[in-house]
């Protein structure tokens, strides 16, 4: 095991590189010049544009630019956004916030789902499966924003339950709407994914094999049942965990969540490439490592995959 | 349960298994198909019942029912009995089946690799009936599990306990399961095509080790098969099935020697033989019948080649031809008598 996650390790360094090169020639190559209106309707002093260009090394060709990037990066400096800014700054206000939802949505997406899929699996057909089965379809139809807008102008608005607008630095009571908002379509997923798997198993046969071997329907249930079952579940919530981790720009926008999802789609509006590309290559770190922590986990639940 | 047929006031003892007129339906929504039609059949302490036929006659169905894993929906059992040592077993209670599996009965499948569970190792999954229908500890357990493994001849065992199935051949595989069936010392042992998903070699092997289980325990042994060559040197008697019903039942050598019933006869012409090489190798014409659909008369008649008038209208029953002799067709007596 411990050859498998080392081994792991050392292929995160290629990917790592290969998409950073490849986001940061993206956010460069976008056209128009970033200086362009930076400075008002006068545009900004040459002295500055020469400025600002040996600071980025504009002057540079492209991979060169990159590997200096990178070298800054890897002492730990994001770089400054063309306002002065730290990078690095800006990410650990942002970052946090975003951590809470995305720990939010998963608990309750991941609770919620497999005790959903679950419980249809044992009923079996009839009201409860039917009832799963459209409630998720619902939820996976309607998109997040038309969900967050209703439950923000109904709870928060109307009834006046919650706050319509977190704001900055929020407390984890805050984030709970939006968080149940932002998992709810995963929830769903979850909760089928669950259903489907656990309906294969339950005619598997190493189940009979444990029916035979007269042991309890529960011990059946919890230890047959559910460990080969949960493997595609796991995986699903590990993959989704990373892309929760990249922040939710749409759930973030309706409830005024300052994010990291929300940082990221106003830097690429604003032509912030430093910005963009310090908090993309956060992210794609977080992401990769998340699926190893997913592959790491899957190994452990399902031997036949185990490297050796 | 009455006085006279419990086994204990000193009248005949009940028999290990005794299977009477059971029916099975499956219901499905569009059909109802008519699995097992009285399928009827008895083992004994220290016996080999081979149960023939070909795939869908209804052998593992029966098998099922008597183990009490039958899935229902869409399998439903509609009548007969089941009797365990006396016991009716399609009325009990399903906490005094489940009781009754793996202590009392047991059973193997076909492909060990699917009835296996690939996430625990086979240690765990033999240890599994000690630490919970015996309360042992998890050491005590896994050591049991592996004494269990060094009965059924898997070298190592202590080793090979921490494995995985999918670390096991198919022969070990199905050694393992031999062992996890045999964990809790039962009497009855039902082996549902053990050695199907095997090559040659190991398919003796494997038979070899059932029977020589068979005889130090003293168990009943259900071997259920569709190949006659398998059971030729282990069965003492021998149950086919067609249809859902048993068609012939005899002791072994006599059915070998002569068949009471045209589809037994079909069946042995099918087995190639090596002083009949060159020749064609004889088939049953036909398919099973569809069990939602069986033809009335005798449900064999449309394939038989001695088929009559009387076949197609008037369902034959089992009958008893000689002593420890049945046969489910009209003509038995002369298919027996004739030279």
């Amino acid at each position: 095991m411990g050859r498998y996650i080392l081994r792991r390790l050392l292929q995160l360094i290629p990917v790592f590189i290969g998409t950073t090169f490849i986001i940061y020639s993206l956010v460069w190559a976008i056209p128009g010049n970033p200086f362009a209106g930076l400075c008002g309707p006068r545009g900004c002093p040459p002295a500055f544009i020469d400025q600002m260009t040996e600071q980025y090394n504009l002057d540079q060709p492209l991979p060169v630019q990159y590997v200096l990037y990178l070298g800054q990066l890897f002492q730990g400096n994001f770089g400054e956004t063309f306002n002065g800014i730290e990078v690095g700054t800006l990410i650990q206000q942002a970052y946090p916030v975003t951590l809470k939802l995305a720990t939010i949505a998963l608990i309750f997406e991941a609770i919620i789902g497999i005790a959903a899929g679950i419980l249809t699996a044992l009923r079996g057909k009839g009201f409860v499966d039917n009832l799963v089965l459209a409630a998720t379809l619902f939820l996976i139809a309607v998109p997040v924003f038309v969900s967050g807008f209703v439950i923000q102008v109904v709870f928060g608005v109307q009834l006046e339950w919650m706050e319509p607008s977190v704001g900055a630095d929020p407390g984890i009571g805050q984030l709970i709407v939006p968080g149940l908002v932002l998992g709810s379509l995963s929830m769903a997923y979850i909760a089928r994914l669950t259903r489907t798997a656990m309906f294969e198993n339950k005619r598997a046969d190493y189940i009979r094999t444990a029916t035979a071997k007269g042991l309890t329907p529960r011990r059946v249930v919890s230890v047959h049942m559910l460990r080969n079952s949960l493997i595609p579940v796991i995986t699903f919530i590990g993959t989704d965990f990373g892309a929760l981790m990249g922040g939710a720009i749409v759930t973030e926008g309706v409830f005024n969540i300052h994010g990291i999802g929300g940082l990221v789609f106003s830097a690429i509006q604003g032509q912030e490439g430093i910005t963009v590309t310090g908090v993309v290559t956060l992210l794609v770190l977080v992401y990769l490592l998340m699926n190893l922590l997913v592959d790491i986990l899957y190994a452990a639940l399902d031997p036949r995959i185990r490297y050796d | 349960m009455s006085a006279t047929d419990d086994g204990t006031g000193g009248s005949p003892k009940p028999r290990l298994l005794e299977v009477q007129d059971l029916h099975v339906e499956f219901r499905t929504r569009e059909a109802t198909a008519n699995v097992l039609n009285g399928v009827g059949y008895h083992v004994d302490e220290g016996e080999t019942l081979a149960v023939l036929g070909e795939s869908g006659s209804g052998k593992s169905v029966t098998a099922q029912t008597v183990m009490g894993i039958l899935d229902t929906p869409p399998g439903f059992a509609t009548a007969g009995t089941v009797r365990y040592r006396g016991e009716e077993l399609l009325s009990a209670k399903e906490e005094r089946r489940r009781e009754l599996r793996g202590e009392n009965m047991a059973m193997i499948f076909q492909d060990a690799l699917s009835a296996l569970n690939p996430v625990y190792t086979v240690g765990f999954q033999i240890a599994e009936q000690f630490r919970f229908r015996r309360g042992m500890s998890r050491k005590d357990a896994t050591a049991k599990a592996a004494e269990m493994l060094d009965l059924v001849k898997i070298p190592n065992a202590k080793q090979r306990v921490k494995e995985f199935p999918h670390q096991f051949s198919g022969g070990m595989r199905q050694r393992a399961m031999i062992a996890m069936s045999l964990a809790l010392d039962p009497d009855l042992l039902i082996a549902d095509e053990p050695t199907t998903a095997l090559d040659v070699t190991v398919q003796a092997q494997i038979m070899d080790l059932l029977d020589e289980l068979r005889r130090e325990r003293d168990m009943g042994l259900i071997l259920i098969t569709h190949d006659l060559g398998v059971v030729a040197e282990v069965a003492d008697r021998i149950a086919v099935m067609y249809a859902g019903r048993v068609v012939e039942e005899s002791d072994a050598e006599s059915l070998y020697k002569r068949p009471a019933h045209p589809y037994t006869e079909g069946l042995m012409e099918s087995i190639p033989r090596l002083d009949q090489k060159g020749e064609e190798l004889a088939s049953i014409k036909g398919l099973p019948p569809n069990l939602a659909d069986i033809p009335p008369g005798c449900p064999f008649h449309p394939r038989c080649h001695r088929a009559e008038e009387e076949c197609r209208e008037t369902v034959p029953e089992l009958h008893e031809l000689r002593a420890g002799r049945h046969s489910a067709c009209h003509f038995a007596e002369e298919l027996i008598s004739r030279d």
